[in-house]
This record gives structure tokens, C-alpha cells and sequence, in this order.
């Protein structure tokens, strides 16, 4: 799986980060999206593909 | 406007002030996009009753919530002040959102959850006095937000109160227009002198930094006033109706009590099933076309009114099963509900919402675990608010 993130289109809703922890987080000054993990392990796919599916701004690529 | 054309009724089933109106299936099965009436006189606009059509609507950039365009589907037509950014179109909208998504951050609010225990705690010590019977509403649901908010912005605590007399005004429907004119001038006031107070000298709050961007030249200390009110408007009433509408749906499920102590993501879990299902923001969300375009074979011309209904998306079937009229905290889709909405407005306190919730509502069920409404005493609910919830929740324990 590779997750790539569209930092301009994010309007901090913070859900990703709520969901997969391990893979996202936010910037310390503005809350943006932060993608830590380009290439996540399989435990977290789910966990990326529900992110993706609620993120409001639509801001995931998410690749098999 | 054409006879046929049927006028936007929320009005519930009497036996199930839980749900939604019934006809809102009806829509979604045969018409989920179509003309309705806001009433006699009014104007007309689309009805988008079904999911996948309510986040296509809210992430089209044709769309417009600025209340003074024409066509905006409302009965009085207004518009709003800059601060008021949820009613502000780009690029004035993210001058606004993007100083306050450091807000709002989850780490950021995870760093209230103690102080939020810690002023539900303090509201159960009073109202558990008030036995054998307290309105919930006023003991715990409405205070516990303004509180909270209070924290967040940084009024001083020895104006706490004067800050949730003046918001419990502004949200009461049975006070009179001048009341609430004078209620919010208050705030205004309070706010804007509490801004330049914070730009002489600053601490760690938002008001500060709101104020560090009025010295900045973002906007002026008035838009910094009214962010801080916009913030206590949408935050306040919102969290309480969703507080006393998760109590009685989880007094009527009972059994499914023990998932909101089965671990942080269960509970988490339960919390957007409750969001989900009972969908507070009852008047949905209204929008007006800026340009032409398509959604579900239909087509939305530029001054089309619409209203996207939250809470028919959130029972639609076709993304949340069969079941979608059942509770079910175990829900494992609960989360792609769009009781927030959806697109570049999507609730920016909804990290806040959600603390707030997987606070109180364990709690006060672990506090009181005879909780239940008062025999011979009736709830009694707000039909006809944009936000729908229990105006009085009398509960004994």
C-alpha cells in the first residue's frame, strides 16, 4: 500500500489522525496533515482506507 | 412556485422523537434529489436526501454558504459578520479556519480531556443535591460546553459566569428578541475588550492569539470578538442537545451500555454511532449554486437553493445497511456519517465534540447508574430549532 497526502486541500478535521494514529498526524502550528508512514504495514490498511474514505477534504491518494 | 411541490416538514413521529421525519425515506427511495417548499410564501430549493449525494453536494466548489446570495434557501435572507466564517465563502473562509485549525488539533483538545472531567465532576457534585429529580439540560448539558469553551478561549474564571448567563440567553427560545440582542452585544463587548486586554498581555490561550493576529493586520479586533462568539455559538448548544439525546437513546438501549466501557476504541466507536443516529443539526445544512452543475443525473443550475438533510443521509441505507434505523454502537461504518458535514466546512470542533461526548457520557451513567427519566415527568424537545434536542430533561437516579 502506498498513501501519498495532498497537504494543501486538509482542513484539519483531524479524523485521520483519530483513526490511524500510526500513519498520520498534525502539524504543531497550523494542524495539517502529516503523513508518517508512506508505505504502511498491513494491520494498518484498514484503518488508512476508512481515513481516506472520511476525510471531508478528500486529501488521500491511496494506492494498492 | 408550482402546487405540487411539497412543503419541508420537520415534524417527527410522536412515538419516535429519536428519528428523523418519516418521509425523509420516502425521498430517498424515490426522490432523493427534488423540489421542495421552506413554506407558504417561501422559496423553493433541492431537497438532497441520500449519502452519497449530500458529500457530493458539500465538496462541490459551485456551491456557496454565503446567506446574502440570491437564492440561498432561507426565509431571511441575512448576512453575516467575516468572523462568521462557517457563512463565508473562500477566500475569506480560510483566512478565518486556517488561524484556528491549531486550535482544534486532536492532540490539542486530548490536552482538555482532564480539565473537562474535571468541570463534569464539579457539575454532577451539584446536581446530584437536586435529588430526586434535575433537569439534565440545565444541571449538566448546557453548562459542561460553555465551560469548556470558556477554557479554550481563555475567559477568566471569575467571568465564567457571566459568560454562561449571557450564551444560556442566546440559545433560549423563549426570551424575547431585544434579550437576545442585548445578550450577544454583552458578549461582543465582553470579547472585544477581552481581546485587547490579551494584546497588552498575552498568555496561552486562543484569545491571545486571536489578538496577536489583529496585530498582524489578519483581520480587526471586532472579527477577532466575533470569532470567539461564533466559537460559543457553535459549540455550546450543539454538544448539549447531543448530550441529552445520547442519554435517553442509550436509556432505551440499555444492553448496549457495557460497549462504552469496552475500550477507548469502542467507545470511541459508540460515540459516532450516537452522532450518527441522532444527527442534532435537524434543518441540515443549506448551500446555493454558483455555477451549474450535475449531481446524481440531475441538474442544479447557478441560484439554486438547496438543503442538504444530514439526518436522512445518516439513515440511508444504501451505506448503512438495513439497520440504518437501528442503534448500534458496534457499528463498524459509524464513523463515515456526515453529522458534521462534509467538504472545506466540515466542523472544525468536531475533536472537541468528540472528547466532550467520550467524557460525560460514560460517566455519567458510571456515576449514576439508576439514571432514567422521572416518573410522571415528560422530556419535552425543541421541534422547530436548527439544532434538535431535549429542552427539558427531568432524570432521577
Amino acid at each position: 500500500m502506498q498513501v501519498a497526502v495532498d497537504v494543501p486541500k486538509c482542513v484539519a478535521s483531524g479524523q485521520c489522525v483519530q483513526i490511524a494514529p500510526e500513519v498520520f498526524d498534525q502539524r504543531d502550528d497550523d494542524g495539517m496533515v502529516v503523513l508518517l508512514d508512506e508505505a504502511p504495514p498491513p494491520a494498518e490498511h484498514d484503518s488508512v482506507h476508512e481515513a481516506a474514505l472520511v476525510c471531508p477534504a478528500a486529501a488521500f491518494l491511496v494506492t494498492a | 412556485m408550482k402546487a405540487d411541490v411539497p412543503v419541508l416538514s420537520m415534524t417527527r413521529e410522536p412515538e419516535a422523537p429519536l428519528d428523523p421525519p418519516s418521509q425523509y425515506g420516502g425521498f430517498r427511495r424515490e426522490a432523493p434529489i427534488t423540489r421542495i417548499s421552506l413554506g407558504p410564501g417561501a422559496p423553493t430549493a433541492w431537497l438532497v436526501t441520500r449519502w452519497e449525494d449530500a458529500r457530493a453536494v458539500l465538496a462541490n466548489p459551485a456551491t456557496s454558504t454565503d446567506l446574502s446570495r440570491p437564492g440561498y434557501p432561507s426565509r431571511t435572507p441575512m448576512s453575516m459578520p467575516p468572523g462568521f466564517f462557517l457563512f463565508q465563502d473562500n477566500p475569506i473562509h480560510d483566512v478565518f479556519r486556517k488561524v484556528l485549525t491549531r486550535e482544534f488539533m486532536v492532540k490539542r483538545i486530548e490536552a482538555l480531556r482532564e480539565a473537562t472531567a474535571r468541570i463534569f465532576d464539579g457539575l454532577m457534585d451539584e446536581l446530584v443535591v437536586h435529588r430526586p429529580v434535575a433537569d439534565l439540560v440545565e444541571a449538566v448539558a448546557l453548562p459542561l460546553p460553555s465551560l469548556v469553551i470558556s477554557e479554550l478561549l481563555g475567559v477568566p474564571y471569575e467571568d465564567h459566569v457571566f459568560f454562561q448567563e449571557h450564551s444560556k440567553v442566546l440559545i433560549d427560545n423563549t426570551v424575547t428578541g431585544a434579550q437576545k440582542a442585548a445578550a450577544q452585544g454583552a458578549l461582543g463587548d465582553y470579547l472585544e475588550t477581552l481581546v485587547e486586554r490579551r494584546r497588552k498581555e498575552p498568555r496561552d490561550d486562543l484569545i491571545t492569539r486571536l489578538g496577536q493576529q489583529v496585530d498582524a493586520g489578519t483581520f480587526t479586533t471586532r472579527d477577532a470578538a466575533d470569532v470567539g462568539a461564533f466559537l460559543l455559538f457553535a459549540g455550546h448548544e450543539t454538544t448539549a442537545n447531543m448530550i441529552g439525546l445520547g442519554v435517553l437513546a442509550l436509556l432505551e438501549h440499555p444492553d448496549q451500555l457495557p460497549r462504552l466501557y469496552a475500550g477507548k476504541a469502542e467507545l470511541a466507536t459508540a460515540i459516532e454511532e450516537l452522532l450518527r443516529y441522532l444527527t442534532i443539526a435537524q434543518s441540515g445544512l443549506a448551500r446555493v449554486a454558483i455555477e451549474d452543475f450535475t449531481v446524481d443525473e440531475t441538474t442544479i443550475q447557478a441560484g439554486d437553493g438547496l438543503i442538504i438533510m444530514l439526518n436522512s443521509a445518516n439513515r440511508d441505507e444504501a451505506i448503512f445497511s438495513a439497520t440504518a434505523d437501528e442503534l448500534d454502537l458496534g457499528r463498524a461504518n459509524a464513523r463515515q456519517h456526515v453529522a458534521f458535514g462534509y467538504g472545506i466546512h466540515q466542523c472544525l470542533g468536531q475533536p472537541l465534540a468528540r472528547m466532550e461526548l467520550q467524557v460525560v457520557l460514560p460517566e455519567l451513567f458510571r456515576r449514576l447508574p439508576n439514571l432514567r427519566v422521572a416518573d410522571r415527568q415528560e422530556v419535552i424537545y425543541k421541534p422547530h430549532a436548527a439544532a434538535y434536542g431535549p429542552a427539558l430533561l427531568p432524570v432521577t437516579w
